[in-house]
């Protein structure tokens, strides 16, 4: 990686394992440091999604009734079938990254596979029908809303919940995208066996970051689709 | 002694042939995908300077302007622009890189014994990110520019501005993803790859400062990022959270907003401070005082940092309540900076001074930051800060801070160890000389202004009262000074670059174990792994060979 | 390189737990808890997170300093909120200034 023509550091004996990088000393240091880094870039997405969650929090101590209006037209059914595959994906994953630690690489292609056939269902339930669904009924601010009468004095804050709903839920689909693009790339190099059981540090980091965004849809999940009660309605809203 | 057995005497004679970062390979390429941080840390030297000339521009424009109370130049729309143009570059392309992406790039890696950042292909990927997302901002600006103020308050950003916004946003919002990978590649950097033996109280406090403004980077920075994102989608969409039709509170915008921004101004000065912190100790000769304090401090600050913001907000109609405690934090938030003025001070009482551009400039960032610091007091103070906000006080006590500070400090820091990154000495001379430029100049454009705020002048007005002319133009003439006294460390340390003495490793000489190093240093920075073996600054057993000082007019006491 | 190897039977009860904890909170929604009904969702979302955080991440077996940097990212999370929910709910708290006549007229026996 150095353009160095720089004589090489005569007291570095080590070999060089695969995926060595050579600012480190050891083996050892570039896992810790990889991991660490990978940790305080995670820090830095709770920090992003955490200004959705407290402006959500905010609005939602304020106009709670537009929000259980807005919560109740939502589906739960898919809401809570897309939490299923989200938690199905995050433990193929952990099981690539077991198979990679065991030295299996087909397994590890495999497991691979599954998690970014997972992540696309999930992707697919929710644009393909509860977006579209939302849109056709004309519950998507910018496009149409429209705030029905029945929503009574709560009706105008309705469409701050769907503002927060198509953010936060959009927001966290492009970082599935994401994830699975590196999937894929992950896939490739592990069919190509660049995995051994002493160097799977990119698969571990980027579970890491699977991980991550099926904790924000954990916490998208209630906040967005369980509020207001299921149950039968309670005076006003 | 640190035991390095380092290349300590391939000096000026084989210099021509020894191979250092700098004439390792050659070619474009060799530079626009170089890994090595000391390269990327000139990269980011240049597009820097660029950036910082541009808001300069702007900054003079807008002082020839307010030579007349009726505004001879602009008309109030594009003042507008202007101030927007200089409040964005200076602040997220200029100052809150200055230091880190410069001195730090280069210097953190050497400082903690190791040959390269981290993640050095991280490190190139931030500096992609931070010319591309100054290239939209220069987009918006040449374009047509935005006149909403570096601060975008919405509804008016939202809503009613023009679509440059969303040009300018996104600049800010790419360049914000640069100044997160600095911060983690920093703190894993400094976690896990110091050479043995330096444990963390034994760490120059450089590091410490680069350490706690890559805290406030990781922490604070993905809040303006989230922030504009949502303000780019509401003018798009013309439907958002801060839109008051949909129930919409546009003070949660600047809540967001100075989430960031406040700790921002902390990313600015800490690394200045870290800077200082290593030029009074040098030409002190002298340990640093309280390094336990000093260390403390910088984190104490990057924490309280993130409690305060609520202070830029003291007349929006937030409240009262809120308020209070806000103002009380910040209040707090002063004494760590203090802290480590008296540190500094305490440093230079019996010590061996001297006089040395470095020096000249750690010396005006101690007294002029003091001033800025203590009319922020006037701010905290709610009441005060009534009479105050929106005035020319505030613009005052923030240039105090930002230019009488954090601007002064890192022309200290690229004088000071501009021999080891170039290899060459600059002269010291015509230093000292715009150094006073500087001071003078920065003196008369801006004390000026705390008077006229004082006096009720308002900010970002494009014309004022004839009774505050004469402190204008004081103002004027002083930023035209100021001005000069920045074109000219330009163009004497362009020249050195060719025509300066070549310096050795070790030229004032100083503690650390960067100046264990040729200079400039070889790509892979050590020879061998240093181990350390002593404290930070132990000036009292340094041992001066009388070859080794290269520097005219150092005075030993 | 020393990494943890968890078993796969632990990840596959840790994915058993996840899944009853969904369906749990899923059934709660449809019953009428009042407000501990977001005091339970919350709880459970809580639960769900600390499993994956600790099994599925590794965070059990990492070394201290990955736990310091998770508390410390969800705490400054709660400053933000904290900080910004006490200004919006507490604005409708300032008491009206009053007029420095009817001030004066309260205070001067008429």
């Amino acid at each position: 990686m150095a353009d160095a023509a720089a004589p090489h550091p005569s007291g570095h004996a080590a070999a060089h394992p695969p995926g060595f990088a050579h600012q480190f000393e050891d083996m050892g240091q570039q896992h810790e440091a990889g991991s660490l880094g990978m940790w305080v870039f995670l820090v830095t997405e709770i920090m992003f999604f955490g200004g959705l969650f407290a402006t959500y929090t905010i609005y939602r101590a304020l106009y709670l009734p537009s929000f259980e209006i807005g919560s109740r037209l939502l589906n739960v059914k898919f809401g809570a079938v897309n939490t299923v595959i989200l938690i199905g994906s995050s433990l193929t994953m952990a099981l690539a990254i077991h198979a990679a630690q065991t030295g299996k690489r087909q397994a590890t292609v495999v497991y691979l596979i599954l998690t970014m056939i997972l992540g696309a269902a999930f992707l697919f339930l929710k644009f393909n029908f509860e977006w579209t669904a939302d849109y056709h009924e004309h519950v998507v601010p910018g496009f149409g809303f429209f705030v029905r009468p029945e929503w009574g004095a709560a009706g105008p804050h309705v469409p701050m919940f769907f503002c927060f709903y198509f953010f936060m839920t959009g927001l966290h689909a492009l970082h599935m995208i994401i994830g699975f693009s590196i999937l894929g790339v992950l896939t490739w190099m592990a069919h190509r066996g660049r995995f051994t059981p002493e160097y799977y540090a990119p698969l571990e980091i980027s579970g890491l970051y699977w991980h991550f965004v099926d904790i924000v849809w954990i916490f998208l999940f209630p906040l967005l689709y369980l509020i207001g009660g299921r149950y039968a309605l309670r005076g006003g809203g | 002694m640190s035991t390095v057995v380092a290349d300590l005497h391939h000096e000026a004679p084989s210099e021509a042939s020894r191979v250092h970062y700098l004439n390792a390979s050659y070619g474009i390429k060799s530079w626009l995908l170089t890994t090595d941080h000391k390269r990327i840390a000139l990269l980011y030297l240049a597009s820097i300077t660029l950036m910082f000339f541009v808001g300069g521009t702007a900054a003079v424009l807008m002082r020839i302007h307010l030579i007349q109370p009726q505004g001879s130049l602009f008309e109030p729309g594009t003042f507008n622009k202007l101030f927007s143009a200089h409040g964005i570059v200076m602040v997220f392309f200029f100052l809150v890189p200055s230091i880190p992406a410069t001195l730090g790039n280069f210097l953190v890696p050497m400082m903690v014994g190791a040959r390269d950042l981290a993640f050095p292909r991280i490190n190139l990927l931030s500096w992609y990110l931070y010319i591309t997302g100054a290239a939209f901002a220069l987009y918006a600006i040449l374009s047509g520019g935005v006149d909403t103020g570096w601060t975008f308050y919405t509804p008016y950003s939202s809503t009613y501005a023009n679509t440059h916004v969303i040009a300018a946003a996104l600049g800010i919002f790419i360049s914000g993803f640069s100044s997160i990978l600095t911060g983690l590649n920093f703190i894993v950097t400094i976690h896990k790859m110091r050479a043995p033996g330096l444990t963390w109280f034994r760490m120059p406090l450089f590091l410490w400062s680069m350490y706690a403004t890559s805290i406030i980077f990781i922490l604070g920075t993905p809040v303006i990022a989230i922030t504009l994102f949502l303000l780019g989608l509401e003018h798009i969409l013309h439907v958002g959270i801060f839109d008051p039709r949909i129930g919409g509170d546009p003070l949660l915008f600047q809540h967001l907003f100075w989430f960031y921004s406040h700790p921002a101004v902390y990313i600015m000065i800490l690394p200045g401070m870290g800077v200082v912190s290593e030029l009074i100790p040098a030409f002190s000769r002298k340990r640093i005082f309280g390094y336990g304090f000093v260390a403390f401090s910088s984190m104490a600050i990057a924490v309280i940092s993130f409690l305060v913001w609520g202070h830029h907000m003291f007349v929006t109609g937030q409240s009262i309540y809120a308020g209070l405690i806000f103002s009380v934090l910040s209040f707090l938030v002063a004494i760590p900076s203090a802290i480590k003025v008296f540190n500094w001070t305490a440093t230079l009482y019996k010590g061996s001074i001297s006089y040395q551009a470095p020096m000249l400039y750690a010396l005006g960032f101690i007294g002029l930051f003091t001033m800025g610091g203590l009319t922020g007091l006037f701010l905290a103070s709610l009441a005060t800060d009534v009479h105050l906000n929106g005035t020319y006080f505030i613009v005052a006590h923030f240039h105090y801070i930002m230019v009488g500070g954090a601007v002064m400090a890192y022309l200290g820091g690229l004088h000071f160890w501009w021999p080891k990154i170039t290899g060459r000495m600059y002269p010291d001379g015509w230093a000292r000389f715009a150094a006073l430029v500087i001071f003078v100049g920065f003196n008369l454009t801006f004390f000026p202004q705390f008077m006229l705020g004082y006096l009720g002048m308002p900010r970002r007005y494009a014309v004022y009262p004839e009774e505050f002319q004469v402190l204008n133009v004081m103002s004027s003439a002083g930023a035209s000074i100021l001005g000069i006294g920045y074109l000219i460390p330009l163009i004497y340390l362009f020249w050195s670059m060719r025509y300066g003495p070549v310096a050795g490793p070790n030229p004032w000489p100083a503690k650390g174990l960067e100046w264990e190093t040729p200079s400039p240093p070889p790509t892979e920075n050590f020879e061998h792994t240093p181990i350390v073996t002593e404290e930070a600054y132990d000036y009292a057993n340094m041992h001066i060979p009388p070859s080794e000082s290269q520097v005219s007019g150092e005075t030993h006491g | 390189m020393s990494g943890h190897i968890v078993p796969v039977k632990t990840y596959v009860g840790i994915f058993a737990s996840l899944i009853a904890l969904t369906l749990l909170t899923t059934g709660v929604a449809f019953v009428d808890l009042g407000r501990l009904n977001t005091v339970v969702a919350l709880a459970i979302a809580v639960t769900k997170m600390l499993l994956v955080i600790l099994f599925f991440m590794h965070v059990k077996y990492s070394p201290g300093l990955t736990r310091l940097v998770i508390i410390a990212g969800f705490f400054w999370l709660a400053i933000l909120v904290a900080i910004s929910l006490a200004d919006e709910l507490t604005r409708g708290w300032s008491p009206t200034p009053q007029p420095w006549s009817i001030l004066i007229s309260l205070l001067a026996p008429e």
